[in-house]
């Protein structure tokens, strides 16, 4: 857990960062994210909550994620040495459980019985299946029915581990739409239900607590950093959807003077087509949206238009608000890479280091792979690698015209 | 005094509860909404709360989630949906108007220019459905400046440290949701919502209108005896899914039964 920032101190008591976050929700929901807020805030001072997440994170997750010095691929691209903080070798698979267990364990105090999630690539999906499973609580995953059809292997893990998968019909099939039906279920059952949302987004205090949940990744890296550099990273890289990855390893560097942080979000067929899932990079305007007031892709009318990546995990119209935040005081940036950039980055990390990225990751990883050449040979990019690929396999074989 | 505070003492001055339906402006086609708000005052509606389409809205069940989209394909806008109430009221200068939503809309217009637009063309409140009284109290001043009535939600929820909180901002009425759930839900529990009301009335000196559930005159009846206005949304959504023809007579009489069972309380 993230120890008091002295001077950066967001969300403030009502909920935001800066103009950004707050709490737009029906009435009906908003006694029990109170609820959750003061039980949060208990919780976190509780020495035996902390203990038992951090027991499960070491025993039940493999905690602490290796820091990995990516050589060969570093020397390939002739400048920069690139590390790669190891969340794929989390157990699920990816950087999600992270919070699933943190929010799982809160469910539990809190007395609820039934969780619900909402996932994209179904990353979430599996992280909140597998807690609830754990925990021994029911779980309904709301996932766009698009998404349903492009990552069938998380599909059946979910079903495996118990859960009940619902495929959103509505809108654009997709994350957001899952967001959607997973807030209709919270309002209808809001007695019994927890819901454990799977990115640093939502009303307050989700993003909050999503972001100290997962900053334990920031937490291991700048003490990783230290024993095997000797000193902190040149620049820390993560992709960004709704963000979780990228505040989780951020957010422990926000005060760290010298490490530029950027968030790299997904570019789709490319910003100039309009066919992306990148708010940040393109400057878009402030909206409201599943309870937060954040930069959002909308119409002139406030519509939300539909985005485009090929990372179910990265195709949300808007952003955590704490990012959007960051953007806005310039203490991180935010690029795109295209779906082709990822791909090439997807197949480099996997001939060249013999590691199969999460196709969200490999966003990440694209942008390093532009940025190392231009940096000196003594100088060092960290890539979170947020998860492991092995649920996209089926995507890129279809890409590559193979029949599985 | 406003279109909302006269609809309501003509009322009670008559013994009656004010009937409130909601359509989707823009639903089936934008042509239709005109025509359709004509056939509810014909029907017997005080007070109509028409709907602003809104690409992701996450209060409604599937109903109304479905006539946002068939809005959403002819592109209506919070802007048309403005010039459709200037339009009714060339004819009617009476019945109040409420635009129902979501935030977005608003926030991307600008509450200012809605709020002088608004003014202009007769519309008389504005309910926001995720726009809690946290985030209100800005929002809301530009709105009353202009003369239109910030509409809130109480939920089955809703404590009494927050029924001060909004009566502190509402005005023109309060809805009261009167189940956990979205809208067209099918739980309405009128035992409970005569219980809440009681304990809402202590707090808040508005007209208190109960929408979400209520769908045919036994409902609509048994709610009007605790409340001061009776809102049915998706039963009427679920008339205009029907199809065009024949639409504004149907929803007419449709609500014309509602209007009768209300006044023979």
């Amino acid at each position: 857990m993230a120890e008091n920032k002295s001077s950066y101190n967001f969300p403030d008591l009502s909920g935001h960062f800066g103009q950004f976050g707050g709490i737009y929700v029906a009435e009906t929901l908003i006694p029990a994210l109170d609820e959750l807020r003061a039980e949060y805030e208990k919780a976190i001072k509780d020495p035996a909550f902390m203990a038992e997440f951090h027991y499960e994170l070491k025993h039940y997750v493999g905690r602490p994620s290796p820091l990995y010095h990516a050589k060969r691929w570093s020397e390939l691209l002739g400048g920069a040495q690139i590390y790669l903080k190891r969340e794929d070798l989390n157990h699920t698979g990816a950087h999600k459980v992270n919070n699933t267990i943190g929010q799982a364990l809160l469910a539990r105090r809190m007395g609820k019985k039934r969780v619900i999630a909402e996932t994209g690539a179904g990353q979430h999906g599996v992280a909140s299946a597998t807690v609830a499973a754990r925990y021994g609580l029911e779980c309904i995953v709301y996932m766009g029915a698009e998404d349903v059809a492009r990552q069938a292997p998380n599909v059946f893990r979910m079903k495996l581990l118990g859960a009940t998968v619902v495929p959103v019909e509505s809108g654009s099939k997709t994350l957001k739409d899952a967001m959607n039906e997973a807030m209709r279920d919270w309002v209808t059952n809001v007695d019994s239900t927890y819901y454990i949302i799977g990115t640093c987004a939502g009303p307050h205090p989700y993003p909050q607590l999503v972001r100290d949940f997962q900053s334990v990744i920031g937490e291991e890296c700048k003490v990783q950093c230290a024993e095997q550099l000797g000193r902190q990273p040149d620049a820390v890289v993560a992709c960004v959807g709704g963000g979780s990855n990228a505040i989780g390893i951020f957010y422990p560097y926000i005060e760290v003077p010298g490490v530029r942080l950027i968030g790299v979000e997904a570019g789709g067929h490319g910003i100039e087509t309009g066919k992306h899932a990148a708010p940040l990079t393109t400057n878009a305007r402030p909206g409201v949206l599943h309870g937060q007031r954040v930069n959002l892709m909308q119409d002139e009318n406030g519509q939300i238009v539909d985005t485009h990546s090929i990372s179910a995990g990265l195709d949300y119209p808007g952003v955590g608000p704490e990012h959007c935040h960051l953007k806005d005081i310039h203490r991180a940036e935010y690029v795109a890479a295209n779906d082709d950039e990822a791909l090439a980055a997807f197949h480099d990390l996997c001939r060249f280091e013999g590691i199969i990225p999460a196709l969200e990751s490999s966003h990440a990883l694209a942008h390093a792979a532009k940025m190392a050449p231009t940096m000196g040979r003594d100088q060092v990019i960290v890539v979170n690698l947020s998860g492991r690929g092995d649920k996209d396999i089926p995507t890129i074989a279809r890409l590559d015209g193979i029949v599985l | 005094m406003s279109r909302i505070q006269n609809t309501f003492s003509r009322l009670q001055a008559e013994g009656r509860k004010a009937l409130i339906p909601y359509v989707t402006a823009g639903d089936p086609n934008p042509a239709a909404t005109l025509g359709l708000m004509h056939a509810l005052v014909e029907g017997g509606a005080d007070i109509i709360e028409l709907g602003v389409p809104f690409s992701d809205p996450m209060a409604d069940g599937p109903v109304i989630q479905r006539a946002a989209e068939r809005a959403l394909k002819f592109g209506t806008s919070l802007r048309q949906v403005i010039a459709m109430v200037a339009e009714f009221r060339k004819t009617n200068a009476d019945t109040p108007v409420v635009l129902m939503g979501y935030a977005n809309p608003l926030e991307a217009m600008g509450y200012e220019t809605f709020g002088e637009a608004a003014l202009a063309a007769g519309v008389d409140g504005v309910l926001t459905v995720d726009l809690p009284p946290e985030e209100a109290v800005e929002r809301v001043a530009v709105l009353k400046r202009f003369g239109i009535a910030p509409i809130f939600l109480l939920a089955p929820t809703t404590p009494v440290s927050r029924m001060q909180a909004v009566a502190k901002l509402a005005e023109g009425y309060v809805y009261y949701v009167s189940l956990k759930g979205v809208t067209g839900a099918a739980n309405l529990d009128v035992a409970s919502v005569a219980a809440k009301l009681a304990e809402l009335r202590a707090h808040i000196s508005l007209p208190i209108g109960v929408g979400f559930g209520i769908r045919d005159a036994e409902s609509a009846r048994a709610v009007a005896a605790v409340a001061d206005a009776v809102v049915i949304g998706s039963r009427i959504v679920q008339e205009v899914e029907q199809g065009e023809e024949g639409l504004n007579a149907r929803v007419q009489g449709f609500l014309a039964g509602i209007r009768s069972a209300l006044d023979a309380a």
